[in-house]
């Protein structure tokens, strides 16, 4: 495994069921606050708790932009606008030029929503989609990407990854790679997934969705909850002031299963080993995991034999019970979440735990607490067996 | 190309696979895309051998197209799958599975069947593979909707590249059932495959340099079938640069890939 040159991330932003920008975010990691609530989203009245993010629904789209309008796009909107962060990629496409920078966006479910909900008004005699259904700017995968480079003016290559829950990790090495190989100076990397009625329903006919708050790391976990998300980082060639760099982006698959992982966790070991060591470190460098822990019995049990035997005792633990599972928003918030705790130097603790689950060997931290970081691992596993782990240091 | 071009690419062709219309393999295809004489016919989409049995009965067509093309491009290439990272890339993903789900999402029981939400995952075609060929090599799954073939060959050239071993690329697209047909009308399936390497071996049939430019037309297709599949269903948009490969392989070849943003490839013989 060759090292990565280090890639400056130069502006990072993001909105979850804890709030709006990073001040929320940093707050809420502090105060050990989940944004988790059993309530109904849209129709669905399922027994579970959902992350749902304030103010989507209000957001309007861009000026001439209204055939880009879904849930999916009404979050990456919000988002984008948070922290300044569509203001510091306007300078860099200024400092770069605009075809110099690109954007990579993991998704899961795209505007999916969109779609099942003009299911709802086929047509009563021939069964056609409501002529306000715009396939190519809500549903197709690439929609969200393709709404983001539009309102953004870049002119740079961009395409969605989506590989489940781990798309919006594996974005930073694709942006990583063509900076290093001289296609693009700069990239607009991130995840955007919003509540939709295809995954509700979907992890529930799977059984992992939890009736209860989920509780990753829990010995009575019962399975997920869901969320949605959007999340960015502003990669760039070079720069005088950097919020955090990334130093390696570990990739690998199970090759095992299409819903479970490896039971040991083979695959996502790989990942780790691969992260650290594009990183040109040791585990033992690394000061904090930001686990998966979906609180499913088998991800959590999986990924504990992986990270305990690539990390050890190394303190580790997963924010999804703050924020849900955000699934292809997943990897990118918790690169966001593992950048604001290296900045405030606070370490977060994994909410909703009862009992540590026994058979678990990790060094599972359920209080947070003010602790030295320097070095973040993230790790972001999906279906299909793809796995994914991002090694981040911090500025200071 | 008016503007500075980007660095070139460069990377070699080991392996071919494609499945289409009246273009049962590689072999069969090449001739017809370089003399001409293609004619329409049904595509018939093989079982995937490769498969476990539980899994095969599982699979829908995109991953059946997937899997028939990722295998002719492997035996070409005559290398051990296991060893290949892989790019899969497909604008519309199981249209059939897609409509299922939002059929019974919208009726009063939304009971949706655990397979059909597994296998609703873009990568689903990725995960059967490495299943399949027992690979725990890094993978990934793009959409970039119409330009889905040149980001996912442009990436697939980026990580053989950057990360110096060989890259299985799979382009494929099936078509939606109605009501979706009528949104994003795809008159066929069609899949392509390639494999890869960042340094010429013995099997190594074409040089390819890519870059990237300002806007630029894409080439089409001179017969006006195929340039009726070529502009009509992403993975066929592959089909210049299959014509150029099946010529010589000599040529410049631009692909269609996204406003302001072209993808231009030259071909040239060992």
């Amino acid at each position: 495994m060759t090292p990565m040159q280090p890639v400056p991330i130069t502006a990072y932003t993001l909105a979850t069921a804890l709030g709006v920008g990073r001040g929320m975010h940093a707050q809420a990691l502090r105060e050990g606050r989940s944004g988790l609530a059993a309530k109904p989203f849209e129709t669905v009245t399922l027994p579970t708790w959902i992350g749902e993010v304030p103010g989507v629904d209000a957001q309007a789209m861009p000026a001439g932009m209204d055939d880009f309008d879904c849930r999916n796009n009404r979050l990456a909107l919000l988002a984008l606008q948070a922290d300044g962060f569509e203001q510091q990629v306007l300078a860099a496409r200024e400092r770069w030029g605009a075809q110099r920078v690109g954007v990579f966006l993991g998704t899961s479910t795209s505007g999916i929503l969109q779609t099942e909900l003009a299911y709802r008004r086929r047509d009563d005699a021939n069964g056609a989609l409501p002529a306000d259904f715009h396939y190519a700017q809500t549903h197709n995968t690439y929609s969200v990407a393709a709404f983001v480079r539009q309102h953004l003016g870049l002119q740079g290559p961009a395409f969605v990854v989506s590989t489940a829950c781990s798309s919006s990790a594996k974005v930073f090495g694709n942006a990583a790679r063509m900076i290093a190989l001289g296609l693009i100076d700069a990239a607009v990397v991130g995840g955007v997934d919003s509540l939709c009625l295809t995954t509700l329903y979907g992890f529930h006919s799977l059984e992992l969705l939890s009736p209860d708050i989920c509780r990753p790391w829990d010995a009575e976990r019962h399975g997920l909850s869901l969320g949605e998300a959007g999340a960015y980082a502003l990669l760039e060639r070079d720069s005088a002031s950097p919020q955090a760099w990334l130093l390696g982006c570990g990739e690998s698959s199970d090759g095992h299963h299409m819903s479970s992982p490896h039971p040991e966790g083979l695959g996502a070991a790989q990942a780790m080993q691969d992260a650290v060591a594009q990183a040109g470190l040791t585990a033992q460098d690394i000061d904090y995991v930001n686990l998966h822990g979906t609180a499913t019995p088998n991800n959590d049990q999986a990924e504990d034999m992986a990270v305990s035997r690539v990390f050890g005792a190394v303190p580790c633990s997963s924010t999804k019970g703050a924020t849900g599972h955000t699934l292809g928003a997943a990897g990118a918030v918790e690169a966001a979440l593992s950048m604001l705790s290296m900045a405030q130097q606070w370490l977060p603790g994994g909410l909703n735990v009862r009992t540590i689950d026994p058979a678990l060997q990790a060094n599972y931290q359920c209080e947070g607490r003010a602790a030295a970081l320097r070095h973040v691992a993230s790790n972001s596993f999906g279906f299909g067996g793809s796995n994914a782990c991002l090694v981040l240091r911090g500025a200071v | 190309m008016s503007q500075a071009m980007s660095p070139s690419l460069n990377v070699f062709i080991d392996g071919v696979g494609l499945l289409g219309p009246g273009l049962p393999d590689w072999a069969q295809a090449a001739p017809l895309l370089a003399q001409g004489g293609w004619a329409f016919s049904d595509l018939q989409i093989p079982a995937p051998q490769r498969l476990p049995a539980a899994e095969r009965r599982r699979a829908g067509a995109v991953v059946k197209l997937s899997i028939a093309v990722a295998d002719q491009a492997c035996a070409d290439a005559g290398c051990d799958p296991a060893g290949l990272a892989t790019v899969f890339s497909s604008s519309s993903g199981d249209g059939t599975n897609c409509h299922a789900l939002c059929e019974v999402l919208a009726s009063d029981d939304r009971l949706v069947s655990p397979t059909r939400f597994t296998n609703s995952v873009h990568n689903a075609p990725a995960g059967y593979w490495h299943i399949a060929t027992h690979s725990r090599a890094p993978s990934t799954s793009l959409c970039a909707h119409d330009a889905s073939f040149a980001a996912g060959l442009l990436e697939a050239a980026v990580q053989a590249v950057s990360l110096g071993r060989p890259v299985l690329l799979v382009a494929a697209d099936v078509p939606y059932p109605e009501p979706l047909h009528s949104a994003r009308p795809l008159p066929a399936a069609f899949g392509v495959a390639l494999v890869l390497v960042p340094q010429a071996t013995a099997r190594s049939r074409a040089a390819l340099s890519l870059s990237l430019g300002a806007a630029a037309a894409p080439d089409r297709c001179a017969d006006a079938g195929l340039e009726r599949l070529r502009s009509q269903v992403p993975a066929a948009r592959s089909l210049p640069l299959m014509q150029a490969l099946s010529c010589g392989p000599v040529g410049e070849v631009v692909l269609e890939h996204l406003p302001h943003c072209a993808l231009q490839v030259t071909l040239a013989p060992l």
